[in-house]
């Protein structure tokens, strides 16, 4: 008896409860977003398409390091370093294959220098597939993108032209280990 | 233009609108289901997404039509056309309205539970003529659900039978003049509800093409106009049992006076339809034995004692 | 009327041919249902709407559902239609046939003492139950018993040891 009674009470009272329970979702507010017509809001740590951003003295933040393109868990990256005459080292060409990439982030955890940065734009489809390979110049912008105030040679112990060992920020002189003096 | 019983306008107006609406739900269903979910449900095509209906039209109509080499050709051909013959057949015995249906036959009840039973072979031959594991199962599983949930349809309906005194729906209709048979048979129109989702092999209770666990079931083989009226069989078999329910136990076209008849009927019905589009959205599927020890363990003994008490009430 | 009974009777005989020399064990099947189907039409046509729709009920949508549920659980493919055609030779035919022929000369020369007028008479469900509850309640009880001993046996086999 006990058994027909939690056997009604399961099949009827708890579907009741279900169906009307669904049937008040009918006044809720809808969760869609209109897509198209209504742009959603992106927020800005959104993983979207990839950027080379610049430094605030205008120069590419890239060093050609390769620590991108090894972070890259689908290899989508491909860059070959260069150096110019005052000592930089800049890639000399840049590759992103879109088709490939996962838009995991790696890249941008990966990068020393903040140069590779993820955005919140995601309206990247194209109707031929080659054109989902992006190379430097589409994707190099001239802003600093997330981080405004770094600039890696002005902080790094690199010597360019210009800026010798010890001049950079908060860098000590190098010590000089022939010197007897304390 | 004279509106009759069995007249060819009557017919073939009855045949328009039922299947145009069993079309017109493909997209009632999804905004609802939309709108359940707390989401807007397709909304592109035409104003508010009235279009969308013929957007689906015109997408499974020009459709590769396939049968697969390895196909019964016959059977596989024959079993979609099966549904729907078999389920607007079912049609012609409903009265709409005290002048609207296609024949006043006194045998309704009966030539209805025919049909249902007939209506298995659909998706047996389906199954069986697609020669995929998946949907041999599929159609192994609508064979013991709809065969079963069969008994309960019919035991559930005599009680209602034994109160008016006859299998014609037209006099079932009559005899709910006052009361409608609701009140009185509330435990069949339970069953008779939970049968008729069974029978029309919709969910909660499509065990029989269950996506998640094989594939599409018994249709799983089937594309484009084939398909397509498997789908519109759903969709008519829905359509069937919820003006049955309105005929049977809510009093059929009675209604307040200043409507007509039908409008009242078709009302009546539209609400029992966008109640089966909520069970769809709100009960998830049983199992596929919990669904048959629910039936034969606890349906049938429960129809057969309403019928026992119906008929000792009437007797006394 | 007429022209009706005459119909779904020949469609009745063909469909049973049919269900004897068709290999494919499912189109065979299908035929069956045909053939019994035309056989409710018959019923319909003579004035018995509720024989010809128990006739689709329980024959038509019961049994036969069950032959082809069993049909599928067995898995025959085309090796038992060359079973078949190796079946439907002439000489494993000859003896059935010369049996059913000496049956259809009987069933003829039988047929052709009587009238040959169709007799319309309606039988509808009440009078049907009236006779089944009334003179013959016994043959009622009786197979109503023999059911619910199929019942209890299957229920027996069907109970988890």
């Amino acid at each position: 008896m006990k058994k027909i009674f939690t056997l009604i009470k399961d099949t009827l009272l708890s579907q009741m409860v279900t169906l009307w329970g669904v049937f008040m979702k009918l006044f809720d507010r809808k969760d869609t977003v209109e897509y198209p017509d209504e742009q959603p809001y992106m927020f800005p740590r959104w993983r979207g398409r990839i950027i080379l951003s610049r430094d605030p003295d205008g120069e590419e933040r890239c060093v050609a390091c390769n620590l991108c393109a090894v972070a890259c868990p689908v290899d989508c990256i491909a860059l070959q370093k260069a150096e110019m005459e005052d000592g930089r080292w800049y890639p000399e060409f840049f590759r992103i294959n879109f088709s490939r990439c996962i838009m995991c982030g790696f890249c941008e955890e990966a990068c020393p220098t903040n140069a590779i940065q993820l955005t919140p734009d995601f309206e990247m489809a194209e109707y031929v597939r080659q054109d989902m390979v992006w190379e430097k110049e589409d994707l190099l912008i001239d802003g600093t993108g997330k981080y405004h105030d770094y600039n890696y040679y002005r902080i790094a112990g690199m010597q360019i032209k210009g800026k010798d060992k010890g001049e950079a920020r908060n860098e000590a002189a190098p010590v000089d280990v022939r010197s007897l003096m304390p | 233009m004279n509106l009759d019983i069995g007249s060819g306008l009557t017919i073939a107006l009855i045949l328009g609108v039922v299947i145009m609406v069993s079309a017109l739900l493909i997209t009632v269903e999804r905004r609802l289901l939309g709108f359940w979910q707390e989401r807007l449900g397709p909304n592109r095509v035409g104003w508010g997404g009235s279009l969308q209906v013929v957007a689906d039209m015109i997408k499974i109509f020009t459709k590769e039509d396939w049968v697969p080499p390895f196909a019964d050709r016959f059977s596989f051909v024959m079993a979609p056309a099966i549904i729907m013959t078999v389920i607007l057949l079912s049609f012609a015995v409903v009265p709409f309205a005290p002048n609207i249906g296609v024949i006043d036959s006194n045998i309704g009840i009966l030539f209805i539970l025919a049909m249902a039973s007939l209506g298995a072979y659909s998706v047996m031959l389906g199954g069986l003529s697609s020669d995929n594991k998946y949907a041999l199962l599929g159609s192994l599983r609508a064979a013991a659900q709809m065969v079963s949930y069969e008994v309960f349809m019919g035991i559930s309906l005599l009680g209602v039978v034994a109160l008016s005194g006859s299998f014609n729906l037209r006099d079932i209709v009559a005899a709910q003049e006052g009361l409608w048979f609701v009140i009185p048979q509330f435990i069949g129109f339970v069953i008779f509800l939970i049968a008729g989702v069974a029978e029309s092999h919709r969910l909660p209770f499509d065990i029989p093409e269950a996506e998640q666990e094989i594939c599409a079931g018994y249709h799983t083989e089937y594309s484009g106009m084939k398909f397509g009226m498997f789908f519109v069989g759903e969709y008519l078999g829905l359509v069937l049992v919820s003006s049955l329910i309105t005929v049977l136990f809510f009093g059929g076209w009675h209604g307040p006076d200043f409507l007509p008849p039908v409008l009242c009927f078709a009302l009546k019905s539209i609400v029992f339809i966008a109640f089966f589009i909520l069970l769809r959205a709100a009960i998830p599927r049983p199992r596929y034995d919990q669904l048959m020890t629910y039936g034969w363990l606890f349906l049938l003994p429960l129809s057969l004692i309403n019928l026992l008490v119906t008929g000792a009430i009437i007797l006394l | 009327m007429t022209v009706l009974f005459y119909l779904a009777g020949s469609i009745a005989v063909i469909a049973t041919l049919a269900v004897i020399v068709q290999t494919n064990i499912v189109h065979a099947l299908l035929y069956l249902i045909l053939s019994l189907l035309s056989v409710a039409v018959v019923f319909y046509v003579l004035g018995a709407p509720f024989a010809a729709v128990l006739e689709a009920i329980v024959y038509a949508g019961a049994i036969m559902v069950l032959f082809l549920f069993v049909i599928m659980m067995l898995n025959l493919g085309q090796h038992t239609r060359e079973q078949e055609r190796g079946w439907l030779l002439p000489r494993e035919f000859a003896m059935p046939a010369l049996l059913a022929a000496i049956l259809l000369g009987q069933l003829l020369t039988v047929i052709s003492g009587t009238d040959h007028v169709i007799h319309y008479q309606r039988v509808g469900v009440l009078e049907v139950s009236a006779l089944l509850f009334g003179p013959y309640v016994l043959a009622v009880e009786l197979a109503s018993i023999l059911l619910l001993a199929g019942l209890v046996s299957a229920y027996h086999l069907a109970k988890k040891q």
